[in-house]
Formats: structure tokens, sequence, C-alpha cells
């Protein structure tokens, strides 16, 4: 019998859920760093009990830790994240220079093929890479260096590069994304980068379709079709089927196409799934309605998932890291809300289940399926 | 011997219960017993001052002999009292976030 075990971080400790491969009921464990901010978990796709673990606190600053027994101990690595060469400097809100500063760790991407190996997407956004299972990191310098970093600007949560994608079938390709900043790729394993954000229109910005400005906030892909990419942007979902060189809306339907989240189900590379959100200043689902939205037809046509979700009085949001699928059959689709609820459909959508209620506010979701 | 005491995120981070019981080498500053716990305790590095520039994070003070010395200079000699280890210097997370 399959094991499904959720790695949940939130603003004040990590918790990780298991339940068998019917996944009805879950085990709860946590916190784990109580009083800390999770901002992300993940495991080694490898190593399934190989985790990484982005602790951190306005007070105490960034740590890492790593467990290699599936998150029942951890041991703090490297927490030194030092910009390569001279650090240089971005824009500020206003439009002045503004120097580049760590301030912590969004997203940690363990490589496809090596659990020693990860990555850390930080903010003031850059990405370093590990390849001693975090005790020591390097920044992947020439994204900020590439020339367009003096034009990134932060988005209201900060200047953070939040998603890392490996691509499974050319090893030396990863789309980054930053707010807000845009969509970029390498094909060399991280030496040199390039703006991807051609078709992206952000009418919030001085240039709605310049090269860089955008304020991307999750993107996403199959396995099996890595060229294939979906975003939740600030405003819009966005499609691209040519590895991010261009890029077309399929907001179709969607109550609104403002949101954090995008996630691809398991099986069906045209399943997408998003949360919308009435906007970006009212950060709360449309007519306290919590619904997910699933297009089977990848983009445009869009029907709305509320099956044992709150559809009234509801005003959690659901933060871009906070969602994320298993790979069993049906696939179970899974998220967190700033209410502290996580909630799971093991039917691919179509019944929604809160299988923890009150933790605190969520930060990240991630999921392994363990045979 | 200095006695250091750390809050309590950090005794958990470091392993510790009670005070950090250090020998300082030199005189007792906040800079020599910073650099005498991160020898100890490689795990603290970063999370009481920066580790390149060694400036004291916004939200962490310091205090010696019922004194706050977070603005004090980090070369400064501190009392007799905490050199002598009679009186710990004191490693606070601020009252901050409300």
């Amino acid at each position: 019998m399959s094991t499904v075990r959720v790695l949940v971080g939130t603003k004040k400790g990590a918790f990780v859920l298991t339940s068998d491969g019917k996944r009805r009921a879950w085990a709860v464990d946590g916190p784990f760093f109580g009083g800390w901010e999770i901002y992300h978990l993940k495991g080694s796709p490898v190593d399934p009990n190989r985790l990484y673990a982005s602790q951190s606190s306005a007070w105490f600053g960034q740590l890492i830790q790593r467990s290699n027994d599936g998150g029942k101990t951890w041991a703090p690595v490297g927490n030194a994240f030092t910009y390569g060469g001279v650090a240089g400097t971005h824009q500020w809100y206003d439009g002045t220079a503004h120097p580049w500063e760590f301030k912590r760790v969004w997203h940690l991407e363990p490589a496809l093929t090596d659990p020693e190996v990860v990555y850390a997407g930080v903010e003031d956004a850059a990405l370093f890479r590990s390849d001693d299972g975090g005790d020591t990191w390097l920044e992947l310098s020439g994204l900020r260096g590439h020339g367009s970093g003096p034009r990134w600007q932060p988005g209201a949560g900060g200047m953070c590069l939040h998603t890392i994608l490996l691509d499974p079938v050319n090893p030396g390709r990863i789309f980054i994304a930053i707010s807000a900043a845009g969509v970029f790729r390498t094909d060399d394993g991280g030496e040199t980068w390039r703006p991807i954000n051609r078709g992206l229109r952000s009418e919030h910005i001085p240039d709605p379709t310049a090269e860089v400005g955008h304020c991307v906030h999750r993107i996403a892909m199959h396995a099996s079709r890595p060229n294939v990419l979906f975003m939740q942007k600030h405003w819009d979902v966005m499609r691209s089927d040519d590895a991010g060189e261009s890029w077309r809306e399929v907001s179709g339907n969607l109550p609104s196409d403002f949101g954090f989240p995008i996630e691809v189900h398991a099986h069906e590379p045209e399943t997408l799934y998003v949360v919308p959100i009435k906007s970006d200043s009212e950060h709360y689902p449309p007519e306290g309605k919590l619904r997910v939205y699933r297009s089977r037809s990848g983009g445009n046509e869009w029907e709305a998932l509320t099956r044992g979700l709150p559809q009234r009085d509801c005003f959690v949001n659901v933060l871009r890291d906070s969602m994320a699928v298993d790979s069993l059959d049906p696939c179970g689709v899974y998220f967190g809300t700033t209410g502290g609820q996580v909630y799971a459909s093991p039917d691919g959508g179509d019944n929604w289940t809160a299988i923890v209620r009150d933790l605190p506010a969520v930060l990240s979701v991630e999921v392994q399926t363990l045979r | 011997m200095i006695q250091v005491v750390l809050p309590p995120h950090l005794r958990n981070l470091a392993g510790v219960e009670g005070p950090l019981v250090l020998e300082v080498a030199g005189i007792a500053t906040q800079r020599s017993i910073l650099d005498a716990v991160e020898a100890s305790y490689p795990v603290l590095r970063g999370t009481i001052r920066d580790r390149v520039t060694l400036r004291r994070r916004a939200f962490v003070r310091f205090f010696a002999c019922g004194q706050d010395v977070s603005l004090d200079p980090d070369e400064a000699p501190l009392p007799e009292a905490i050199a002598a280890g009679k009186e710990p210097f004191l490693i606070i997370g601020a009252i901050a976030g409300g």
C-alpha cells in the first residue's frame, strides 16, 4: 500500500501529515521548528527520506534544515548565502537603485537525480545551488548578471525568486520565476540566463509588455511535457507551448484571473488547477466562496470545484507554494490556506476534505507519494 | 569564564538548556563574546549578527548588568562583572511585531 506524506510549511513551524493511499485518515506530526517561519520544505525525488526545509525568522535570520529520515529528525546545515561578485543594485519601489540584500530562502528544489544537489530561490532574488546536501551554497550569479537585474523591482511581498522548475528531459534547462521581474531560463545548467516573458501583459507597469518587470506568481509544468508551461501571473493565467519563448492568456471563464498557485494533474498534462482570488488588494476568494478551478483543456475552459470547500464567509488566501499533487491514481490534489486549513481531494478535485484545520497560516504544501 | 544567556529559540538551535559558559580570549567585548559563542556553536553563525558585516541583527539586543548595550561599539569593554563571570551577558530577542 502506498503512503502519502504532505509537508506543510507555516508561519510558525513545519508539519508532516501522513496517510495511506486511501487518503482518508491522516496523522499530524509537528510542529517542527515551532515559532519559526517555514517558507518551504521539500523532499528529494530520488531519496524521499532526504528532506530540506527553509527556516527563518525576522529575529534570527535564515537557517536550512536537512532530514535523512523523512522528517522525523532534522539537523541544521549551511546558511551562508553570499551573493557572487559585486552584489550590485536593483530598483527599489520608488525607482531608485537599491543594493541587493539577502533576506530569506523562499523555495528549495532538490535535484532530479542526486539527493545531495539542491537549489535555493532567495529574496532578494537570486538562485543558489548546493552540491553537498546544503552544507555550502554557491550563487548561480549569471542570472542576476545577465543584464536586466538592475531593472528588477520587488513585488508587495518582496523581490523573491519563488519558483524553480527543473527540466527532466534537458538536464541543463531550468526555469525560474521572480516577483516582480518575470520568468527566466537557462539552457546550460545556470551559467547563462535570459528573460522569457514575451506575450505577458501587465497593465500596472509603465510598459505593459516590457521584457522584465512582470509579477509572475507561479509557473508549473508536467514532467512528461516540459516545453509546456502554465503561469499564474499577478493578473492573468497564461500558457506557453514553446518552453517560455511566447505566452498566451488562458484565463477564459475564471471569475477572477488573479491568484497565486497553479498546478498540473499528475497524469493528465492538460488538466490544471488554480484558486481565483478576488483582487490584488483583497486577498480572499470572490464572494467568500473557496473554489478551486479546474481546466481539463489546458486553460480557457474552467469549472468550479466546490464539494467540501466552504461556500460562504470564507476569506482566506492560498499562497503561491501552497498547492501540490500526489502521483496516485486517481490523482490527489492538496492546498493550504492562510487560515491554517490543509484541504485534500483524493479524486482529482471532485471532493475535498480539510485534513487538518487549525494550523498557523500555511506558506507551502508539498506532497510525496511513497510506494 | 563568561556566562552567556541565549534566547529560547537559539538555545533550542544550539541544543543547550542553561547559560553558555565560555572562555573568551582577551578583553570581554560584544565582539569577543560573540566570536567565542560562534566558535563553540557554529550553528549560531548568522543568527545573532550578520556573517559578513558582523552587524547585530535588527531584532536582537544585548544586555549587560541591567543595561542595554546594543548600541555601544562592539569592541567596547564590557563591565568587569561580565568579564569575571559574575553576571551573564544577555542576548535577547527584541519585543517586536505586536
